[in-house]
């Protein structure tokens, strides 16, 4: 497993291979499993992310509370706007569907984490829907999503709890932006640049939910998550580059995470959750779940 | 997984799972203290679900985690959740929990946190601090400090054909019981956690799953 991505890219360049056939050759050392065994599980973790946007996108899913849910469908079907009928707009629905899912505890794959589980399979299934590319272009795509993420879990942090949204749904921007790059035949140095891209933006996000419940505003920070990530691999597939290196991108959010007030680390305490209006939503709905009692 | 949260649903469910092993099957008594995040929005997340849900047996991804608490009725598995105060800030991960669980005539308790992305760390059982994380299959053991007490352990390992990934040996004082931890590539077989209990100097042991990633 790697710990940093500067020196992944230098492995796979010095190989002359993508950063995904790097991370899956590490891995299948590191379990002691051959490659294809890896894809197979990979390839089964993508059924499940398809499995979760139909789903989500059916727009059948109330939460437990009933905060969220049904907006899915509103993006697939509903009134157009100016991105209709772009992959921008379906890539939306995409990480609203899924998260949908989670929040009424459907079965979703964490990447890297549940409350995170949107971007990653919006991105990458909404670019392989919209240019056609193969599964097997994606199972190569979650590997390098892989490599990120475990750079992302050495070097800070993949919890809310310690470090706020940034390392959720920020990470998920990460990995799907060096993923969607790699995807759509960015190279390994072009990974990077958009994994720093797209983190830089998602820096000091904080993680406010409603009531402590996985549902608002988590299920949006998605959609805008796979924003922040689409905007990244355009630009780095334009050839643009971002100064501060992917790695000491990554140890900022750890930083920032670390400093970060304890309200505002999946405590409820703070952000949107301490709103007047997030308090008297949170209070109305809790009481609901347990009047629903057993589900 | 089963939404909606990697650490306070998947997590949850690991510690509820590694507990377990403790007691060698679902317990029928549980106690479950929940500190920080966990006690703080544990509810809305479905941990107290997900704990119960791992002390039955049923894997993060099992869609029954929904229904546990009421399954666990009709198993007879009495369970008590409390919200408490585990540590400070500074040492305590926001996101842990102490499982007592009780079967038979065996009882036994343990510490854990989920630290995210549904990994997880156990770092006391029954009182002794340890250094255990789900992604191996893992013998935990008190021994008396003889000489020789590891050889004769990685003998027995090796004689069941497993590789060791890490292992770890800590004590209070010289001459005082021995904590060690093992880390395994393979899970083990029975007769190999046999033939470690059967030596004279080890005071007891447990065999914990590897749980997940």
């Amino acid at each position: 497993m790697y710990r940093s991505i500067r020196e992944a890219i230098r492995d796979a360049e010095a190989k002359h291979i993508p950063l995904s056939q790097l991370a899956l050759e590490v891995e299948s050392k590191d379990q002691g499993r051959p490659v294809a065994e890896i894809r197979a599980a990979l390839k089964r973790a993508l059924d499940v992310m398809r499995g979760a946007i139909e789903q989500g996108l059916t727009g059948q899913h109330k939460s437990a509370s009933g905060l969220v849910g049904g907006d899915a469908a509103k993006l697939h079907r509903g009134p157009a706007g100016p991105l209709s009928g772009t992959p921008f707009r379906d890539v939306l629905a995409r990480a609203l569907a899924v998260q949908e899912v989670n929040a009424a505890m459907g079965v979703i794959v964490a990447a890297p984490t549940a409350g995170g589980a949107g971007v990653l399979p919006a991105v990458l299934t909404g670019l392989a829907q919209a240019k056609r590319l193969s599964d097997e272009r994606l199972v190569d795509a979650l590997a390098t999503a892989g490599l990120i993420g475990a750079v992302v879990a050495e070097r800070a942090s993949l919890s809310g709890a310690e470090g706020g949204c940034q390392a959720e749904t920020g990470a998920a921007a990460g990995m799907a932006a060096g993923a969607g790059t790699e995807l759509m035949g960015g190279t390994p140095a072009q990974v990077g640049h958009a994994v720093a891209l797209a983190q830089q933006g998602t820096l000091g996000l904080v993680c406010d939910p409603l009531g402590g419940l996985v549902e608002l505003p988590c299920v949006f920070r998605n959609a805008t998550g796979a924003a922040i990530a689409l905007a990244a691999i355009e630009m780095a597939l334009a050839g643009i580059t971002f100064a501060i290196p992917a790695d000491e991108v990554i140890d900022t959010m750890g930083e920032i995470g670390r400093e970060m007030d304890v309200r505002c680390r999946e405590t409820a305490g703070g952000g949107l959750a301490a709103t007047p209006t997030g308090r008297r939503l949170a209070r109305e709905r809790l009481v609901q779940i347990k009047k629903g009692g057993e589900g | 997984m089963v939404g909606p949260s990697s650490s306070h649903t998947a997590g949850a469910c690991r510690l509820g799972l590694l507990a377990r092993c403790l007691v060698g099957g679902t317990p029928q008594r549980a106690r479950v203290e929940l500190h920080g995040s966990f006690a703080r929005t544990g509810e809305g997340h479905g941990t107290d679900k997900a704990i119960v849900a791992g002390l039955m047996g049923f894997r993060p991804d099992d869609e029954r985690i929904r229904d546990a608490l009421g399954i666990a009725e009709r198993e007879s598995l009495a369970y008590v959740f409390e919200k408490t105060t585990l540590g400070n800030d500074e040492t305590t991960h926001p996101n842990s929990v102490r499982i007592t669980v009780e079967r038979a005539d065996r009882k036994h308790a343990m510490l854990g946190s989920s630290l995210g992305a549904g990994r997880v760390f156990v770092s006391e059982i029954d009182g002794f601090p340890v250094e255990v994380h789900g992604g191996y299959h893992t013998i935990v053991l008190v021994a008396e400090d003889v000489k020789g007490s590891i050889a004769r352990i990685a003998g027995i390992i090796a004689d069941d054909g497993l590789n060791i990934a890490t292992l770890r040996l800590t004590r209070k004082e010289r001459g005082g019981d021995a904590f060690i931890v093992i880390e395994l590539d393979e899970a083990p077989n029975d007769k190999a956690l046999a033939d470690i209990r059967a030596l004279s100097w080890v005071r007891w042991s447990f065999a914990l799953d590897k749980v997940g990633a």
